[in-house]
C-alpha cells in the first residue's frame, strides 16, 4: 500500500517537484513573491483568457474541427469587447465581444465544414483576418475619438465590479469590515500552510464578478458535452461521423454549433483581457494567448478542468512575469533543482546521454542564478511562451485526441 | 489535366479577387466614401515608377517568405515560424557580417550563410520538439517567435549594440561596404529612381532552386508524397522523422534568406526599425500561390502592389487599412475556392474516366 503511493508520486514527478521547489523557494526572503495571494490573484487573472481560449478550442475539436483561429477569434473579442465596453458599458461589451468571437467561430465553420477547407489553412486565414479586420475597425470607429490612435482604443466605460468574501478574506457587509482569516493565516508565514492561504486569499478577494462567470463556464462544459444529449453528439461526431450521420445526427449542424461556441468562449477570452485588465484595446494585446489555450487544452487532455490547471500553470507564470521579474529569478534554481533531479532519474534508466545533458543544463542554470541578480526583461517577457514549450514536452505523451480530428467530413463521402 | 479543367483551376484566384474586391466595395460604400474612385486613386498611384521599384523591393522578401513556409506546407508542415527564424538570422548575420570585411562577393556569400544556418537552426529546434515531444509545429513555432523575439532584443541592447555609438537606440555596427549589395538601378538603367535591390536575382535564383528541389529531386518527391498520401509515403519506405526535421530545416533555411534583402541592400545593420510581419504575410502569400514557385511571385507582387497603393489613401481621407482587409479577404475566399474547384475537378475527372469505361 505505501509502497504503491510512493510509487504513483513518483510517477507524477513531473507535476509534484515543481510545485515542493516553488513551495521551498518561496521561503526564502526575496522570493516570497512567489506565492503571495497577490501574485495567485493576478495568476487567476491571467489564466482565464487563457482557460477561455482552451475550452474554445474543446468545444471544436470535439467536434473534429482544429482551431488554430482560437487567436484571431480572441482578437475580434477584444475589440468589439472595448468597443462594445466604450458605447454601451462593461457587461454589454463582454456580451459583444462573444458574439465578435462567434462570428469569427462561424465564418471557421463555414470555410471547414461546408467547404472542407483545410483546418489548419482556414485558421491561419482567419488569425490574419481578424488582425486586419480589428485594425481597420479601430480606425473607423474611433476616428475623432480622443485617446484612440490607429492601434489603440479609448477606455471602457463602467465597471464589472469586484467582490471580496466577508470573513473568510476581509470583504465588507453593509459597509463594515469583517475579518481576514486567510489573510490571517498568510502572514503567520507557516510553510505551506501560509503559502496554501494565500492561494484561497487569491480566489476569494478582490475578484471580478466576470472571473466568476468565467469559472463558472469549467463546470458547465462538462455538463453540456458530457451530459447532456446534444453533447453526446458533438463528441459523436468528432469520433465517427459516418456512423452518427446514420444514427440521424445532423453532423454540420453538430460541427457549427461546436466551432460557433468555440469561438464564442475566444471572444469572452479577449473580452475578459480588456474588461477585467486592461480597460481599453490594444493592438497585438492577445500576445499568442490563443495559442497557449490551445497548449492549456492539450495539457489538460481534452478535460475541462484539465484545461483549468493548464491555464492556472500558465497562469502563474505569465503573473510572475507581471508581478514582480525577481520572483523570476528565484525559478531559475528551481529549473536547476528539476534538471537536476531529471538527470538522476534518467541515469537510474541507463539512459546516459539525456542524463548528461540534463545535468549540464542544470550546472548551467545553477551557474546562471549565483551569478545574476535578476532576469533580464527581455527574457521575463516570454516566461509563460518557454514554459508552455517545456510544460508541453513533458506532458505531451499521453493524450487522447478525437479520433477524426482534423478530418474534413462531406455528407455521403466513406471517412 | 484536360484543358478545360486547367482553365477552371485559375478561375479560383480570380474569382477570389473579385469578390473581396466586391466585399470591401461594399465597406467603403458602408463609411461613405466612393469604392470606385478609391481604387483608381490606388491603381494609379501604383502604376507610377517609383511605386514600381518600391513594388518589387517589397515583393523580394515576401516572395523568400512565402517559399519558406511553402516547402513546408509541401508535406503538410506548418512552419508558421518563419517570422521569429528570419529575425533570428537576420541579427546574427548583420552583426557578424559586420565584424570584417574580405571582397564582395565572397563577404555577401558568407553573410548569407550565417543567416541561412542561424535560422535553419532556430527551424530545428520546432523540429526536435515534434520529432521527440510530440508537440505540434503551430503550437511551437509560434511559441518560438516570441521567445525569439525577446532574445533579440535583449542581445540586440546587450550584445549586438555597436560598441562607442552615440546613436541613442540600440543597433548593430554597420556592414562595411563590401558587404552592403549594390542597387540593380546602372543594370536597367534606372534613373531618377530609389535603389532596386540587388537581392531580385537572388530570389528569382531562389524560386528555381525551390522549383528544382521539390519536383526535381527525391528529398521533394518525399514531401509530397507525404503531404498527399501520408500513408503511402510510410509503406514506401520513407522515414517521417527524418524527413520532418529535414523539411523544418529547409524551410528554416530559405526563411533566412527573407531578412537579407533589406539588409543587405537597404538598411545594412539590424536595428528596432528592421522590417517584421514579413514571415506572417509570407504564410499568406504562399497559400494564394498554391506554393507554387510562379504562383507565389505572382501573389508576392499582388501583396506588395496593394500595400504601396494604399498608402496614397490616407492623403484621400479613406482609411489606408482598407488594404489590410482586402489582403485578408483575398486570402480566406482563395483558400475556400480552391477547395471548391478542386472538388470540381476531381469529381469531373472521375466522370470522364468512368465515360472512358463505357465506351
Amino acid at each position: 500500500m505505501t509502497k504503491n503511493i510512493f510509487k504513483s508520486l513518483l510517477n507524477r514527478y513531473i507535476v509534484i517537484t515543481p510545485i515542493l521547489l516553488v513551495l521551498i523557494v518561496a521561503q526564502m526572503e526575496e522570493y516570497s513573491q512567489l506565492t503571495t495571494s497577490g501574485t495567485f490573484g493576478a495568476a487567476i487573472r491571467l489564466a482565464i483568457p487563457i482557460m477561455l481560449a482552451g475550452l474554445g478550442g474543446l468545444f471544436s475539436e470535439k467536434t473534429g474541427v482544429v482551431n488554430i483561429g482560437l487567436e484571431g477569434m480572441m482578437i475580434m473579442g477584444t475589440w468589439f469587447g472595448a468597443w462594445g465596453g466604450f458605447t454601451f458599458g462593461a457587461w454589454q461589451g463582454v456580451f459583444i465581444g462573444m458574439l465578435g468571437g462567434a462570428l469569427f467561430g462561424l465564418i471557421h465553420a463555414i470555410a471547414t465544414v461546408s467547404f472542407q477547407v483545410d483546418h489548419i489553412v482556414s485558421g491561419v486565414a482567419i488569425n490574419i483576418l481578424a488582425a486586419g479586420v480589428a485594425r481597420f475597425l479601430n480606425v473607423i470607429a474611433f476616428e475623432d475619438i480622443a485617446f484612440a490612435s490607429s492601434t489603440a482604443s479609448p477606455r471602457i466605460t463602467g465597471d464589472i465590479g469586484r467582490l471580496t468574501v466577508p470573513y473568510l478574506a476581509g470583504g465588507e457587509i453593509n459597509g463594515q469590515e469583517t475579518t481576514n482569516l486567510f489573510g490571517f493565516i498568510e502572514n503567520l508565514n507557516v510553510f505551506l500552510i501560509s503559502d496554501f492561504a494565500g492561494l484561497v486569499l487569491g480566489f476569494l478577494s478582490n475578484i471580478s464578478y466576470l472571473t466568476i462567470f468565467a469559472l463558472a463556464i469549467v463546470p458547465l462544459s462538462v455538463l453540456i458535452l458530457w451530459k447532456t444529449p446534444i453533447g453526446l453528439q458533438m463528441r459523436s461526431v468528432g469520433e465517427y461521423p459516418t456512423g452518427s450521420e446514420s444514427l440521424g445526427v445532423n453532423v454540420y449542424l453538430m460541427k457549427y454549433i461546436g466551432v460557433s461556441i468555440s469561438g464564442a468562449l475566444s471572444g469572452l477570452a479577449g473580452a475578459y483581457l480588456v474588461i477585467a485588465g486592461t480597460g481599453i484595446y490594444l493592438e497585438g494585446q492577445t500576445g499568442g494567448r490563443g495559442f497557449i489555450g490551445l497548449a492549456s487544452m492539450l495539457f489538460g487532455n481534452y478535460k475541462p478542468f484539465g484545461i483549468l490547471m493548464g491555464s492556472g500553470l500558465f497562469g502563474f507564470a505569465d503573473a510572475l512575469q507581471l508581478r514582480s521579474p525577481k520572483a523570476v529569478h528565484g525559478l531559475l534554481i528551481i529549473i536547476a533543482i528539476f534538471l537536476f533531479v531529471l538527470a538522476i532519474k534518467t541515469l537510474f534508466e541507463k539512459k546516459y546521454i539525456p542524463s548528461l545533458i540534463s545535468l549540464l543544463l542544470s550546472s548551467g542554470f545553477l551557474i546562471w542564478f549565483l551569478n545574476s541578480e535578476s532576469i533580464p526583461n527581455q527574457f521575463v517577457y516570454f516566461t509563460p511562451h518557454i514554459t508552455t514549450l517545456i510544460v508541453l514536452s513533458f506532458a505531451n505523451q499521453r493524450i487522447k485526441l478525437p479520433e477524426k480530428i482534423g478530418v474534413p467530413y462531406k455528407k455521403g463521402e466513406l471517412n | 489535366m484536360k484543358l478545360s479543367l486547367r482553365i477552371a483551376s485559375f478561375s479560383a484566384p480570380i474569382i477570389a479577387l473579385a469578390i473581396s474586391f466586391g466585399l470591401s466595395s461594399l465597406i467603403l460604400l458602408f463609411i461613405g466614401k466612393d469604392p470606385v474612385e478609391t481604387f483608381r486613386i490606388m491603381f494609379e498611384y501604383g502604376i507610377k515608377g517609383k511605386s514600381i521599384v518600391s513594388i518589387i523591393n517589397r515583393s523580394i522578401p515576401l516572395y523568400i517568405s512565402a517559399i519558406a513556409v511553402a516547402v513546408g506546407f509541401k508535406m503538410g508542415l506548418f512552419n508558421i515560424g518563419v517570422e521569429g527564424q528570419y529575425l533570428v538570422g537576420s541579427i546574427i548575420a548583420a552583426f557578424v557580417g559586420s565584424q570584417f570585411s574580405i571582397i564582395t562577393p565572397l563577404h555577401i556569400l558568407f553573410i548569407i550563410l550565417i543567416a541561412v544556418a542561424s535560422s535553419a537552426m532556430w527551424a530545428a529546434i520546432a523540429g526536435y520538439l515534434k520529432v521527440k515531444k510530440g508537440i505540434h509545429e503551430v503550437i511551437s513555432t509560434i511559441m518560438l517567435n516570441y521567445i525569439g523575439t525577446g532574445l533579440i532584443s535583449y542581445s540586440l541592447t546587450n550584445v549586438f549594440d555597436e560598441k562607442g555609438s552615440e546613436y541613442e537606440l540600440p543597433r548593430t555596427p554597420e556592414l562595411p561596404e563590401t558587404g552592403q549589395m549594390p542597387a540593380l538601378n546602372n543594370f536597367f538603367r534606372l534613373e531618377d529612381l530609389q535603389d532596386l535591390h540587388g537581392f531580385l536575382f537572388v530570389a528569382i535564383i531562389v524560386g528555381i532552386f525551390y522549383y528544382w528541389l521539390v519536383w526535381k529531386t527525391t528529398l521533394g518527391f518525399d514531401l509530397r508524397i507525404t503531404g498527399s498520401n501520408p500513408v503511402a509515403a510510410k509503406f514506401s519506405g520513407i522515414n517521417p522523422n527524418k524527413l520532418i526535421v529535414v523539411a523544418m530545416v529547409t524551410s528554416g533555411g530559405f526563411a533566412g534568406l527573407v531578412g537579407l534583402g533589406p539588409l543587405l541592400g537597404y538598411f545594412h545593420r539590424f536595428t528596432i526599425d528592421f522590417p517584421t510581419g514579413l514571415g506572417f504575410a509570407g504564410i499568406a502569400v504562399a497559400l494564394l500561390g498554391r506554393n507554387h514557385p510562379f504562383g507565389m511571385g505572382v501573389g508576392a507582387l499582388l501583396f506588395a502592389f496593394l500595400e504601396r497603393s494604399s498608402q496614397i489613401l490616407d492623403l484621400n481621407d479613406v482609411p489606408k487599412e482598407i488594404e489590410r482587409m482586402l489582403q485578408a479577404f483575398i486570402l480566406l475566399i482563395v483558400v475556400v475556392f480552391y477547395e471548391v474547384i478542386r472538388r470540381f475537378i476531381v469529381k469531373q475527372q472521375v466522370k470522364d474516366a468512368s465515360k472512358k469505361i463505357e465506351t
